[in-house]
């Protein structure tokens, strides 16, 4: 029955499974509690602008995303300080406008039409040592920052106005945690890709959230929800041969489904 | 000589090009109670924010103890309308105090943060349910959750956003009560579009609609009233047993 936790590529799945819950129990949190789950979907279809990049450029397009999409997460949290633009429009237009830029760059690259689907829609069998450490070294940036930012973050994600009355730095603190999602997204491409990865970031935190009012148990509960049902939806995508990334997120509904149910 | 809480020299500010306040002059001395009262719509969230440097005024002059308003955020404690607060954040009332010591940037709470926090809690009343998720809580002790995070940073002035929308009309009398207990610790300011029942309680009285029409003691009010409101205050304080305003 567990034979395929023997294979090379299931143990870096399973590796690569943990390492993605770290980021949705750390940064999803936020992303729930901050009413930002929209926003994080811009950010994240952004990023494939910068995955388009990295083909471009030659460089691995997980890396050339790090940065494309802090930049694109930090002219979208710019954009809403200094221009009149709802929030809801700014979001539309990151969205579609990332995409196309990614488009546009693989087009740029003469003959050649790379496998996109993976970074779309997520393949984790194949993540690579050097794709998990780029996801260590992400989620130990993530947890470094939440860790040192945790009364800010808490501040602007309950009362921004009154955190500006105590002298919080609400508008840098708001572009720290875009640039946060930022990088929780290129910790989570190669596991679901960037049009499913919002659930995956978000369900999690929206499950435990009915059953705490501690930030902390939310944080840690959500990654350990994130990591068992992430290894459930990998271990039912081998088994029944279906598409990883498209399993797990449907664990990941059904749990949430479930979970609402259970709460009423 | 001790410095006024706040001065106001004809400040003015405009909102997408609609004129929200005009020269206003308007001086809090230490250890005053006053209302600023003025139809909605006529300034008066405004020029809280622009006390406590939210908004920056096209021209004129703010002094909060002598300070700019954001040199002085130390000094100034902020009671919001609360009706905008997601209640089931995951946030207790402990918490929720806390963040007035917020001090800046990598410093961490201190032992006598917590401290006081935990004094204004008992100011207020609410020490007993300081672990309490704050969606636990009924309008009223949330009001007093909120004022506890205002005194948490030991202000000496205290600014107040409609504290009478959120609450039902019993938990008033509660309000008031509470709130004259801080009076000779800080000047107190409150906003309120209800004439009636603020006039009993404060000491002095502004009246607001783009201009400051009348500043001074609450009994004798009525005209500025009158001008703002263009009707006449026995329609306003209408159904209010205990009138104090003077009758024309």
């Amino acid at each position: 029955m567990f034979e395929f936790i023997q294979y090379d590529f299931m143990q870096r799945a399973f590796i690569a499974a943990i390492l993605v819950s770290v980021a949705c129990g750390a940064v999803g949190t936020y992303v729930v509690i901050k009413k930002i789950v929209s926003m994080s979907g811009a950010i994240s279809h952004a990023a494939f602008g910068g995955v388009g990049l990295g083909y471009l450029l030659g460089v691995n397009p997980v890396v050339a995303a790090i940065p494309f999409s802090i930049v694109a997460a930090l002219s979208m949290g710019a954009v809403q300080e200094k221009v009149k633009i709802s929030e809801d429009t700014a979001i539309g237009i990151l969205w579609s406008v990332g995409m196309a830029l990614g488009i546009i760059f693989v087009n740029l690259k003469s003959g050649y039409a790379p496998d996109l689907f993976s970074y779309l829609f997520g393949s984790i069998l194949t993540v690579s040592n050097t794709d998990l450490y780029i996801m260590l070294v992400l989620d130990l940036i993530i947890l470094i920052v939440v860790f040192l930012f945790r009364r800010e973050f808490l501040g602007v994600s309950f009362d921004e106005e009154f955190s500006k009355v105590v002298g919080l730095p609400s508008t840098l603190i708001n572009m720290l945690l875009l640039a946060l999602i930022a990088l929780s997204v290129v910790v989570l491409i190669k596991v679901v890709g960037i049009i499913l990865l919002i659930a995956l970031l978000a369900i999690p935190a929206a499950i435990c959230k009915q059953y705490t009012y501690d930030i902390r148990k939310l944080m840690i509960s959500s990654t350990i929800i994130g990591a068992i049902l992430t290894s459930l939806g990998l271990i039912l995508a081998f088994i029944f041969n279906l598409s990883s990334g498209a399993t797990i997120i449907l664990v990941l509904g059904a749990a949430l489904f479930i979970s609402y149910f259970i709460q009423e | 000589m001790s410095l006024n809480a706040l001065e106001m020299k004809d400040v003015s500010f405009s909102y997408n090009h609609q004129q929200v306040l005009e020269d206003i002059n308007f001086t809090i001395e230490e250890k005053d109670f006053v209302a600023i009262i003025g139809p909605n719509g006529g300034g008066k969230s405004t020029l809280l924010k622009i006390v406590l440097g939210l908004l920056t005024p096209d021209k004129g002059e703010v002094k909060v103890f002598g300070r700019e308003p954001k040199k002085a955020l130390d000094l100034v404690g902020y009671l919001p309308q609360h009706t905008h607060f997601d209640l089931d954040f995951p946030i207790d009332v402990f918490e929720t105090v806390l963040m007035g010591r917020y001090h800046g940037m990598f410093k961490n709470y201190t032992s006598e943060d917590r401290e006081i926090a935990l004094q204004a809690l008992k100011d207020v009343d609410m020490e007993r349910y300081k672990d309490r998720q704050i969606s636990r809580l009924s309008g009223g002790q949330m009001q007093r959750v909120l004022i506890a995070r205002a005194l948490a940073r030991e202000p000496k002035l205290l600014l107040m956003d409609e504290p009478m929308a959120s609450i039902d009309p019993e938990m008033q009398n509660s309000f008031y009560q509470l709130i004259s207990h801080l009076k000779d610790r800080m000047a107190l300011v409150l906003v309120s579009h209800d004439v009636g029942t603020v006039s009993m309680h404060v000491d002095k009285i502004a009246c607001l609609n783009q201009k400051l029409y009348y500043h001074g003691p609450a009994e004798e009010a009525g005209e500025g009233l009158e001008e703002i409101y263009h009707c006449s205050i026995e329609h306003i304080s209408h159904g209010i047993p205990h009138r104090v305003l003077r009758k024309h």
